[in-house]
């Protein structure tokens, strides 16, 4: 029972980092059919700025966190509006050929830049430890990314449900040639979304240092997961991908828990049924 | 231009008989080459003539390097049996996928790929008992081919067979494309909906052509094993499949000779490149991607065409 | 006489929205027979029914004397029922002859040959020039489509259909964007075609319509207002408030 509810623990607050980083592509791909296979290298980007900032200027890590998310977001708008641009009206052959040369390079400066072995991150103390509750054993940490995960899914839904910015992304997703006769801008409201999108990829890169680990392979490494959020929780939506992620980690972290043996087979044998059975994610937009 | 295209084809595949003496020193790495050449003419009938956007073909081409590793690493050594077998094999793990890729869009197709390749690799990485895991599979004899011909040191007979075996898929290939039916999957890759509307079983040309192309892979898969006498998990990893469209694309796509092209300038480069810095390579490996892309998705054969004033054809799935 | 086309209570419903509405109509063989009726009449809709391409809420379509209702849009096509489209879907890349050698492949069954070259087809390859000569294409045969003149494509457009020898040739707004002088020799062009075909057109241009058909169905709002010849149609006083009301 008590191992039961670590698992759920664990595999939810794994799904928050997971849905921090898809999140971003999962509107991306709803907003302009852009297949982003570079999104996780801003994850990764993330991840290095935080580690970077704490261990060479011994930037404490709660500030190290916003430093990532902005450092991911100005990387996403300038690469947005020097290269993913030209390519939103390309074959998805074409997106896919740029992207993945996009990780390549990801992986060849990052490599260059901090060696090919896995980045440490040591917690804050507040942030490490156990609480125990009701004889379970909480690690500190995953409640912060709980807490974390959740305050964003509600700050996200609200602005894409009941803002005007929100309701011009709706729109524009729903059909981008409407959005714009009716007065959206809508390459102004995709780059905003991008550059969102790619800061939270960034947020939950620093954030997953000390869960999902941080190698310069680490793009490549949790493509699948990216893309399997997307492709469980459809395009466009917060609850989506939320539900996706959620899902998604727990499933993982149940898989290699209690069929170590199996491990991440389980997670791609559901992948590629979810995809035979609903090709239009499991929340398809209504 | 046919008769002239005729003579180009004949001055290739004799260059090529004729690297007994024109690389006697570098067969094994040639060897490699004409591997990777026919696993990305395999990939080049799905993506650049029927337009079937994949990222995972290194599943076929694994499922015959396994397949014929086991097959020697338990006694069946004779290479044409097992490479038939091998062939066979990958064709029906082609076959009993293709009704999952087939349909759908890009997009899901790509996912779906991408999770079948990954599938493959776990599952193999967890039945170490039989594949031997991250260690790769042990043991793999190799008998003589004819049963006199030994695979040398220096991979004369390995050049010899690799050839032969590579350029009678490719007659396959040329006849397949060039055929009423290869004609069909041109027609699917632009524009699949007046396909159905001109009564064409879309889908039953798909999974013909996904088949053909995944026993090609496990050939491909197989020759590889069969001449390096190992198998490593790494036939069936996400890189393979990603470096074979990279192969694909910088020779051109839906071309037939492009793979080949691809195949020899990638292995060249990497041989050299990676031997002064493998982070060196990786980088100019994305950044050229992202070149081609930017500068026309042709290929070197492409612009080779340009040049003669051959038409091009577009590879790939329509915008 | 018998009939080639025929359906009963054909509807589609998206939600509440009654896109098309119990529409029965009978084409005899060598019909030439118009569909006309106001934008959102439910004209596509239709289209898309006979084809198969959307499934019908409700209804039957027959081919001669055989339900087709359940019938996938590609086996359709192997019964003879075959559709031009109102925004060309053509080949880009393929030349006029090739794109009409495709479509012959696919009726007599080389298309599923992997082995024998095209070039070795001389059947097929009479045919398709066949075709070509019955659209006055044959001059163009060799151009890329991408590189044909609209009016030509919107004859090639025909021509794809026509290559796999149709009993019923359903015909959405073929002169769609040509201009009026081409649209009646585009016209003159279907109105040439062999007598015992079977021709359903959607048109806007209704001089077009009354030059051309021999039979009007007038759709509403997915339902049938009427039927009948050209007079009968250009007599009744409905017809006309819906078409001319507005404009008096």
């Amino acid at each position: 029972m008590a191992s039961l509810l670590g698992v759920l623990f664990d595999g939810l607050a794994y799904g928050m980092l997971l849905f921090l980083v898809s999140v971003g592509l999962s509107v991306t791909l709803g907003l302009m059919n852009f297949v982003n296979l570079a999104h996780g290298a801003f994850a990764m980007l993330g991840g290095y700025v935080c580690v970077a900032l704490m261990q060479r200027w011994g930037v404490p890590f709660l500030a190290a966190l916003p430093a990532a998310f902005i450092a991911a977001a100005v990387a996403g708008v300038i690469l947005e509006r020097v290269l993913y641009r030209r390519f939103y009206r390309r074959s998805h052959l074409d997106q896919v050929l740029v992207t993945i040369g996009l990780v390549f390079m990801a992986i060849a400066v990052a490599t260059w830049a901090f060696g090919s072995q896995q980045q440490p991150l040591r917690l804050p103390s507040t942030l490490a430890g156990q609480w125990s509750l009701f004889g379970v054993d909480l690690n500190v940490y995953r409640c912060f990314l709980l807490v974390v995960g959740a305050s964003l899914a509600v700050v996200l839904t609200f602005v894409l449900e009941r803002t005007r910015f929100g309701a011009a992304v709706r729109a524009s997703v729903d059909d981008a040639r409407v959005a714009e006769a009716l007065g959206i801008r809508v390459a102004l409201v995709f780059q905003l979304t991008f550059a969102v999108g790619c800061g939270l990829a960034g947020l939950g890169g620093a954030l997953g240092v000390e869960v999902l680990g941080l190698d310069p392979t680490f793009p490549l490494k949790y493509i699948v997961y990216f893309l399997l959020v997307v492709a469980v929780g459809g395009t466009g939506s917060v609850k989506g991908p939320l539900f996706a992620a959620l899902l998604l980690g727990v499933a993982d972290v149940a898989g290699k828990y209690y069929l170590p043996q199996v491990g991440a087979f389980i997670l791609y044998a559901i992948m590629v049924l979810l995809l035979i059975v609903r090709p239009q994610g499991l929340v398809a937009r209504a | 231009m046919r008769v002239r295209g005729l003579w180009l084809e004949a001055a290739f595949w004799l260059v090529l008989a004729a690297g007994f003496v024109l690389w006697p020193s570098r067969l094994p790495l040639a060897s490699q080459v004409l591997i990777a050449g026919l696993f990305a003419l395999s990939y080049d009938l799905i993506l650049g003539y029927a337009g079937i956007l994949s990222l995972g073909h290194a599943a076929y081409f694994g499922v015959g390097a396994y397949s014929a590793g086991l097959l020697a690493a338990h006694g069946w050594g004779e290479p044409i049996s097992g490479l038939i077998a091998a062939g066979l094999l990958a064709a029906l793990a082609g076959l009993i996928t293709s009704p999952l890729v087939v349909r759908g869009t890009d997009l899901t197709r790509l996912m779906i790929t991408t999770g079948l390749g990954l599938l493959l690799f776990e599952l193999a990485n967890r039945l170490g008992a039989i594949t031997g895991g991250v260690d790769g599979l042990q043991g793999v004899e190799v008998q003589p081919l004819f049963g006199a011909l030994r695979f040398d040191i220096y991979g004369r007979t390995a050049y010899g067979y690799v050839l032969a075996v590579v350029f009678v898929l490719f007659l396959a290939a040329r006849r397949l494309v060039r055929s009423p039916f290869g004609l069909s999957l041109r027609g699917i890759r632009g524009n699949p909906a007046r396909m159905r509307a001109i009564g064409c079983r879309v889908d039953l040309h798909l999974a013909a052509v996904y088949t053909f192309s995944a026993a090609c892979a496990g050939v491909a898969g197989a020759l590889l094993t069969q001449t390096t006498q190992f198998v490593g998990l790494d036939v069936l990893s996400f890189g393979r499949s990603a470096e074979l469209l990279v192969m694909l694309i910088v020779g051109g796509a839906g071309l037939l000779y492009g793979g080949f092209i691809g195949a020899a300038v990638f292995m060249i480069a990497h041989h050299y490149l990676s031997s002064l810095d493998p982070v060196y390579w990786q980088f100019w490996l994305g950044a050229g991607l992202v070149l081609i892309v930017l500068v026309g998705r042709d290929g070197i054969l492409g612009l080779g065409h340009r040049v003669l004033g051959v038409r091009r054809r577009r590879a790939g799935p329509a915008p | 006489m018998s009939s080639t086309l025929r359906t009963e209570g054909l509807s589609k419903r998206f939600g509440d929205f009654h896109a098309l509405d119990g529409v029965t109509m009978q084409l005899p063989r060598g019909a030439r027979h118009a569909v006309i009726g106001p934008n959102g009449a439910g004209k596509t809709t239709l289209i898309n029914l006979l084809t198969g391409t959307v499934r019908a809420t409700a209804g039957e379509v027959y081919i001669g004397s055989e339900r087709v209702t359940s019938l996938r849009p590609e086996q359709r096509v192997r019964r003879g029922l075959v559709r031009t489209f109102q925004i060309n879907s053509l080949f880009p890349e393929l030349t006029v002859l090739e794109s009409v050698l495709l479509a012959t492949c696919q009726r007599t069954g080389a298309a599923l040959d992997a082995w024998r070259g095209l070039d070795a087809r001389a059947q097929e390859f009479q045919a398709a020039r066949a075709t070509l000569r019955l659209l006055k294409l044959e001059g163009v045969a060799d151009v890329r489509t991408r590189d044909l003149a609209y009016g030509e494509q919107r004859l090639l457009e025909i021509a794809l259909a026509l290559a796999c020898r149709p009993r019923i040739l359903l015909l959405d707004e073929p002169a769609a964007g040509v201009p009026r002088r081409e649209s009646v020799a585009l016209f003159e062009a279907i109105a040439g075609l062999p007598g015992d075909l079977t021709v359903l057109f959607i048109e806007h241009d209704m001089d077009l319509v009354f030059r051309f058909a021999q039979r009007i169905t007038v759709l509403v709002g997915g339902a049938i207002l009427t039927e009948g010849t050209p007079q009968e149609i250009a007599g009744d006083a409905r017809v006309k408030q819906i078409y001319l009301g507005r404009a008096a």
